[in-house]
């Protein structure tokens, strides 16, 4: 074997190679971690003065935490009415796309569902302030004449449709296609022979679904809705074009509301001083929400991979 | 030449009975759903007549009244099984006609509006000058609709390089680590912890930590185009690293193994062999990170400041990119009173910008199957 | 309970392409009978048509007449989900359903068919169906153990207690111990025996031997090439096929010359 003069040839050149091109891949690693601890830190730097100061300095006049308050519920109501919408019309369509489509218009399928990810957050915004907010008004008339007694429907109904309904509603079309295509996976993944179990004992299709598919694919489909939870938190355009903002209101048929993301979007160019250190404070606390919604996401998936039944 | 092997055994067989088999259950009659449709068309049109007539409103009756229906029927005719069977196929169409109706509405609402403002004008002036003034004699008739999103194309582009220099070597590195030297010790296991958080941060925070950064650095209220970069690459980088993973995993260990077993470094195994193994996957994957940053607004509000004029420096000078340009167009127009040509130039911006993510995600699309390693035999 | 199956000129397509040709036979109720044959040759095509689970794959179809006690599998506004209920299928590799506890395994197909059964009555069918496929002593305790935490041989048999509580007419396994060790294939092979008591059961194998051991009658497929289609060459008494077979490819397979 002659391969020992070639290795030698090429073995300074290489040894040297291989520690650079390691401690090179290794830094970036490091890099990221040091950029992760850097937000935290510079964030908290920043939003510092803001916990130092006193209450009546704090927009609103009456300390931080009354402050944000009001958009941290804003924020949570507006994404769990977008998650209501979305999660169970996302596992449809993936159940549609997975085992009801023919195989010849699944896959377009699936790519047009991508294609309601890929248009951009600022272009639902305008749609959503332009074409939909307006066209659900007599909707929105309609739900406070006949169940107004209801809190969440008091009127008067906003006469622009521009509302917290209106915008959970926008955050509902944009966090679908997370669900869907999380669910749409773990779908097809579900063992065939399970399924075909199932059939042969003399099974439906939906009873089939209900015994192999569903049951398998349950950790995957709470993840991705914890993970459209976070995304939907943090969502800024389509809240900031859509929603009207005012003070908490339990009405999701008027005007006001708002959420953190919108809050910093619409002032932050402006802002200076203690406003720049409150909002930047706001931003840190929807950091910590969706880094625990996150968080829970990759638990309950790690924690249930045992037991989905998948090898 | 075999005959019908027919191989009966001595007991004779029993000719089928005419009584009714066991076997069927009784079916629906052929014409049975279609019929309901029809007449659940017909009813929603007369309870919206009632209502207020709206197509959106007739829809939305005829598809409840279908959907409580024609299960009940299937109930009754063949069983509460097969009524459940076909109340969920209802329902999963209908899901898919649900996700599918906004989409057309928002390609529509683009391509409609869009398309009438997309002038050379637009694509190639910037706002600069432009003042409500000349948008109200526009409104009126007296003018054409001046200004346009130039500088804002050439800020998308501007950012979006340098936000792509500088998460693609981090992101390619990082997860050349985790896959080709990690061994899933603390470090690794950080590393990918971490980057799961990373594809959380809401993307306005992002802004904020950029914005933050530089404003400790260079002092408050620091905007550039640069900032912005950083902004995006924040977002960027874990979407490159988790793909960048998933594609070096898939490269088969047996190539790796034949390079080391011929001698070769690893370093060089990994540039020479494993890389352009995966590296179709990775420029997809590249692509699309790149497509689903460019849309971002919110941490462009937040860094990059808003202009009016064309601004190729990202080191100094606020930017505006298309996003921004279309948010605020929407949000404060140029003239208030006039609102129609901000409107219109707003909506030809989003066209292009949807062409511009379009045409990345085909671009991806094509990538990954132009390039990927031929498969022996295909 | 147990039903006799007459084929007749049933013809396997998967869409334009023939899979098994004109295949004619008569199993007897209350008796084991074995499809062998080289792989590929179609024997567990049509094994699937018996109940019908040939056209979960989309495409395929048959044609011809499967007479289950004389009624046609494939008459005119028969239900194939009916079909299934009275023939089941264990298949090759074991499938308890993994989110289900031992108890519900067994009572998965039951519940389906019948909404409201006391807890009597469903502990009682537990036990006989667990008995019936001699798992009963085993798992007695541990019924509400998740299905998959037994091991190979007695998730297979699990399985077939899973089929048997909806007491089909007939039983059909799909080389049911070509994943098991050999002491959990003979514990499925003395089991088959019990089962031919009650069931009719028809059963594809690779395993000569095992078909030689456990069939009464036995069939054997075999495909002229590539893209042919599978025949039915010879079907009769076990001792016959294998001691003193008609036809020349029947004595080629059982002698080992191919296959």
């Amino acid at each position: 074997m002659s391969t020992t003069v070639t290795t030698k040839k090429s073995a300074s050149g290489g040894r040297a190679g291989d520690s650079i091109f390691s401690g090179l891949s290794l830094g970036a690693g490091v890099l990221i971690l040091a950029v992760l601890a850097a937000v935290a830190l510079f964030l908290f730097l920043q939003a510092l003065p803001t916990f130092q100061a006193p209450a009546e300095d704090i927009s609103g006049g009456a300390g931080f935490l009354s402050y944000i308050w009001p958009m941290v519920i804003g924020t949570v109501i507006a994404a769990l009415i977008a998650l209501l919408i979305a999660t169970p019309i996302g596992v449809l369509v993936a159940l549609y796309i997975s085992h009801y489509a023919p195989a010849r218009i699944a896959k377009p399928v699936g790519y047009v569902i991508d294609l309601l990810a890929a248009i951009p957050s600022v272009i639902y915004g305008a749609w959503g302030t332009t074409v939909l907010a307006s066209s659900l008004v007599p909707f929105y008339d309609w739900l406070t004449n006949n169940l107004g007694f209801i809190p969440l429907f008091g009127g008067p109904a906003s006469q622009t449709g521009k509302t917290m309904l209106t915008a959970g509603i926008v955050l509902a079309i944009m966090i679908l296609p997370i669900i869907t295509a999380m669910s749409r996976e773990l779908f097809v993944q579900t063992p065939r022979l399970h399924e075909e179990a199932a059939l042969a004992l003399g099974a439906t299709r939906w009873e089939m679904i209900r015994m192999t598919v569903l049951p398998f694919a349950r950790p995957g489909i709470i993840s991705s809705v914890m993970l459209a939870l976070g995304r939907a938190l943090g969502e800024t355009m389509a809240v900031a074009l859509v929603l009207s903002s005012g003070p908490l209101t339990a009405s999701l048929v008027q005007s006001g509301n708002q959420t953190i993301a919108a809050e910093i979007a619409l002032n932050f160019p402006e802002a200076y001083g203690l406003r720049l250190s409150e909002l930047i404070a706001a931003g840190l606390i929807l950091f910590l929400i969706t880094l625990v919604v996150n968080m829970i996401a990759r638990a309950i998936i790690a924690r249930y991979k045992e037991f989905s039944g998948a090898n | 030449m075999s005959t019908t092997a027919s191989f009966h055994s001595p007991t004779p067989v029993r000719p089928s009975s005419p009584r009714r088999s066991q076997l069927t259950r009784n079916q629906r009659p052929k014409w049975l759903v279609p019929v309901i449709g029809v007449a659940a068309v017909v009813v929603g049109a007369a309870l919206s007549a009632l209502v207020g007539f709206s197509p959106a409103l007739w829809a939305v009756f005829a598809a409840v009244v279908f959907l409580v229906a024609a299960p009940i029927a299937v109930s009754v005719i063949e069983g509460g099984r097969k009524g459940a069977d076909s109340l969920v196929t209802y329902l999963v169409y209908t899901a898919f006609i649900l996700a599918v109706v906004p989409l057309i509405s928002v390609l529509w609402t683009v391509l409609a509006n869009g398309l009438p403002g997309l002038t050379s004008n637009l694509l190639f002036t910037s706002m600069n000058g432009v003042t409500g003034v000349h948008d109200n004699a526009a409104a009126e008739g007296q003018g054409p609709v001046l200004g346009g999103a130039y500088h804002a194309i050439v800020g998308t582009v501007s950012i979006t390089f340098w936000a792509t220099l500088l998460s693609v070597p981090i992101g390619l590195l990082t997860a050349i680590y985790l896959v080709e030297y990690s061994r899933g010790g603390w470090l690794g296991r950080g590393i990918t912890f971490f980057v799961d958080v990373m594809t959380g941060i809401p993307s306005i925070v992002a802004g904020l930590f950029a914005a933050a950064l530089f404003g400790l650095v260079f002092g408050p209220s620091t905007r550039f185009g640069f900032v912005a970069a950083v902004a995006l690459t924040v977002l960027m980088i874990p979407t490159v690293v988790k793909n960048t993973e998933e594609m070096l995993k898939i490269v088969p260990n047996e190539l790796r193994e034949a390079s080391y077993a011929l001698g070769v470094r690893k370093w060089r195994t990994i540039l020479k062999v494993v890389i352009p193994t995966a590296i179709s996957g990775i420029a997809s994957g590249v692509t699309l990170a790149i497509a689903r940053v460019i849309g971002e607004t919110a941490p462009l509000l937040v860094t990059a400041g808003f202009a009016t004029a064309i601004n190729w420096n990202s080191f100094s000078g606020w930017m505006t990119t298309l996003p921004t340009f279309i948010y605020y167009q929407i949000m404060t127009p140029t003239s208030p009173t006039s609102p129609d040509p901000s409107q219109q130039r707003a909506w030809a911006a989003a066209l292009i910008l949807i062409l511009i993510v379009m045409l990345l995600n085909l671009v991806a699309r094509l990538v990954a199957r132009a390039f990927a390693p031929k498969v022996t035999g295909r | 309970m147990s039903k006799r199956i007459d084929v007749d000129h049933l013809n396997v397509y998967y869409g334009d392409f023939l899979a098994v040709e004109d295949v004619g036979m008569g199993i007897d109720a209350r008796s084991v009978t074995a499809f062998i044959g080289p792989s590929g040759c179609g024997k567990s095509t049509f094994l699937r048509t018996l109940n019908r689970m040939h056209e979960v794959i989309p495409g395929a179809r048959a044609e011809g007449q499967v007479l289950l006690d004389g009624e046609d599998l494939y008459g005119p506004g028969v239900d194939p989900v009916v079909v299934r209920s009275m023939v089941g299928m264990v298949f090759q590799r074991p499938n308890p359903f993994p989110t289900m506890s031992i108890r519900d395994n067994v009572l998965a197909g039951v519940k389906l068919n019948n909404k409201r059964i006391s807890r009597s009555d469903a502990d009682a069918l537990v036990e006989s169906s667990l008995q019936g496929a001699n798992l009963w002593n085993e798992v007695k305790d541990r019924l509400d153990k998740p299905g998959s935490s037994l091991s190979g041989g007695q998730q297979q048999r699990l399985c077939i207690a899973r089929a048997i509580a909806v007491k089909p007419d007939v039983i059909l396994m799909d080389e049911p111990a070509s994943a098991l060790d050999p002491i959990s294939t003979l514990a499925i092979e003395d089991l088959i025996n019990d089962l031919k008591q009650d069931y009719t059961v028809v059963i594809v194998t690779h395993n000569m031997q095992q078909a030689a051991r456990i069939s009464d009658r036995t069939a054997f497929f075999n495909i002229a090439g590539t893209g042919k289609p599978g025949k039915l060459i010879e079907y009769g008494p076990t001792s016959e096929i294998f001691s003193n077979p008609k036809q020349k490819q029947t004595e080629d397979y059982v002698s080992g010359r191919f296959g």
